[in-house]
């Protein structure tokens, strides 16, 4: 008898359950540590700060038009100090179109990873748990959309569906959750074969207990982690589906911004134009991923990324 | 091995069969009129009636989707609206250039990311892999559109170094396959989307690569090789870097797979006449037949990707086996 706890306790150390104080307690810790992290969550905080306070900092109205004083519409113009990052070809302000661009970069970021990794979590969960042909079922269906050209896919929807933000949300999460799914699903193969689950299963515990309070605690880190990665791919899908004019047309996106820069031609000569919205763009999804960085040590330090 | 492969190629036709039933009635849940774009506006309505009749689009769904289904198996993809030639000429026509660039932007980024990534594994906790690490994400964090963008005000715009746009200079035309491109004037039209797709997905083999090497360096056969006296660079590349490799090889048959149709922005920054420029085209002139012979074609190629990944896996690691 002694000998069989000797060898569980050997080859896998005692599960500390990590609640979701200690990883927040853990991820906090980590960041004060890393210098990148901490530069990356200082930068993540002002994009924030820019997005809800976009109303506020942006100077102009992002449609209007601007004269100047012989009543000439500004076309083109390099930036100057009332138009920072100048204007458009139609005499537009750049820097206020930037400036409203990051609070939709943060929606569609933050809405469509909240989905994916809600959707790619529970299947994961689910299909790690039972096994069986419930796996195989599900798993078949996460083949199904890593068959599935994501930029191709859509580009379809969005012309399907009307361009709107909320279908972009829609159309980035529809393929995106298997990733998570499948990530999820193999961890919790690992954690279920663990004597815990076990003894939790022997001392009469639900199905949907043992999943919420026993498996999903320790599958937490790993979710966190891709979806801050999911974050990312969302801001970098919408910004490319607005860039090919699959966008919402009302409202102020980045991507949107580069779209009408490139249609328009202007993309060799205004570089105030097409510089701001790109730069943004780098400098949010950095921050991100310096930020996973202090998540990645919670995790697994030796986790390998794709 | 054999009896697994045919099981996997089975699915995967099963698969392609449920993608393209899927595309097909995305398609016609599109908003507009398909003829609108067919027949000029300014025609009479018979005429546009005619069209619709010889395209099929009166007969029910459901009709339309067996005919689609029955050209499928034999690779008819129909009539492109747009271009009215057969869609399957078509794929043939834009494959080379999109398979082409997607190579090359793979060879840059396996050749930096392999060696890189087994230097900054090397040389772990100093400096010079933090600012490599970082390198890496600054580009994946980039939109390849806008590094493309850039790119090109910078190197043709203003240095003119390279064209900008296209496959090859204006008026140049080939017949064969070498004459379009083997040519001096092909590669310089080549080089800068090949680099921006390629810096893009630089991180992957190169932080593969990274933590593989990190893992393979501390077994003990290294240890050994240092202890013999081996120079640095011997047991670097000749003893961890090959047994590092594998995960690499296998992310890199995965990721060609999922490249392709992230290509697609590449292919419209450089006009790059290539599958993905064409699908963008396609549906915003809701050319059905080109979108879904094209989007069934990347689809197709993503999932072979996926197979080849599978299959190098088993061959090069003699540890994993399939049943």
């Amino acid at each position: 008898m002694g000998k069989t706890v000797d060898v569980a306790s050997e080859k896998k150390p005692p599960v500390k359950r990590k609640d979701s104080q200690g990883i927040i307690a853990l991820f906090l810790k980590n960041v004060r540590k890393d210098k990148i992290a901490l530069f990356g969550a200082v930068l993540l905080i002002f994009f924030i700060m820019v997005g809800i306070f976009a109303d506020f900092i942006a100077p102009y109205e992002i449609r209007d038009r601007h004269y100047n004083e012989e009543g000439k519409i500004r076309r083109l113009e390099p930036p100057s100090a009332e138009h920072w990052f100048g204007t458009t070809d139609v005499g537009r302000d750049v820097f206020s179109q930037v400036v409203l661009g990051t609070r939709t970069a943060l929606m569609v970021g933050l809405l469509a990873a909240l989905l994916v990794t809600f959707v790619g979590s529970t299947v994961g969960i689910i299909s790690g748990y039972f096994g069986g042909t419930v796996d195989a079922v599900l798993m078949r269906i996460v083949d199904f959309f890593y068959a599935i050209p994501f930029i191709p896919f859509v580009i379809v929807l969005s012309a399907v569906l009307n361009p709107s933000m909320w279908n972009i949300i829609l159309a980035v999460s529809m393929l995106s959750w298997r990733t998570v799914a499948r990530l999820v699903r193999s961890q919790v193969l690992s954690i279920a074969k663990r004597p815990f689950i076990k003894a939790a299963k022997v001392a009469g515990a639900g199905h949907t207990r043992i999943m919420l309070k026993y498996i999903l605690p320790n599958v937490i880190p790993l979710i966190l982690l891709e979806m801050a990665f999911m974050v990312n791919f969302a801001i970098m899908a919408e910004a490319s589906i607005a860039f090919l004019g699959f966008g919402d047309p009302n409202a102020a996106s980045w991507g949107q911004i580069l779209h009408i820069n490139f249609v328009t031609g202007n993309s060799r000569n205004a570089w105030w134009w097409m510089g701001p919205p790109g730069i943004a763009i780098v400098l949010l999804l950095l921050s991100i991923f310096f930020l996973a960085r202090a998540l990645e040590e919670v995790v697994d330090p030796r986790l390998r990324r794709r | 091995m054999l009896k697994y492969i045919a099981k996997r190629v089975a699915i995967m036709l099963a698969m392609l069969m449920l993608v393209s039933t899927m595309i097909f009635f995305l398609f016609r849940a599109m908003p507009g009129d398909a003829t609108a774009f067919i027949v000029d506006p300014s025609m009479p309505p018979e005429a546009r009636e005619l069209m619709a009749e010889r395209y099929g689009l009166n007969d029910s769904k459901w009709v339309q989707y067996t005919i689609f289904m029955k050209d499928l198996v034999r690779l008819d993809f129909g009539n492109s609206f747009f271009y009215g030639r057969p869609v399957t000429d078509l794929i043939k026509e834009r494959m080379p250039a999109t398979l082409i660039l997607m190579f090359s932007a793979m060879i840059i980024a396996y050749l930096i990311g392999v060696f890189g990534g087994a230097w900054m594994a090397w040389k772990r906790g100093s400096k010079l892999e933090s600012a490599g690490v970082t390198f890496s994400l600054i580009f994946r964090s980039a939109p390849t559109f806008w590094v493309g963008l850039m790119m090109i005000l910078v190197f043709s715009a203003r240095l003119r170094w390279f064209p900008a746009q296209g496959m090859r200079t204006s008026g140049y035309s080939g017949d064969t396959f070498a004459e379009i491109f083997l040519t001096l004037d092909f590669l310089k039209h080549l080089i800068l989307p090949s680099i921006v797709a390629g810096l893009y997905f630089i991180a992957t083999p190169l932080l593969i690569m990274r933590n593989s090497m990190l893992e393979v360096l501390s077994e003990d056969y290294i240890e050994m090789a240092n202890a013999k006296g081996l120079k640095e660079k011997t047991v670097l590349y000749k003893h961890a870097a090959r047994n590092a490799l594998l995960p690499v090889v296998t992310a890199g048959a995965l990721f060609i797979g999922s490249a392709i149709g992230g290509q697609v922005l590449i292919e419209v920054v450089f006009s790059w006449p290539g599958l993905g420029r064409e699908i963008v085209q396609a549906v915003t002139r809701h050319d059905y037949p080109l979108a879904q012979g094209a989007f069934i074609m990347i689809s197709a190629l993503m999932m072979f990707m996926n197979l080849v990944a599978d299959i190098l896996y088993a061959v090069l690691d003699p540890r994993i086996s399939y049943k």
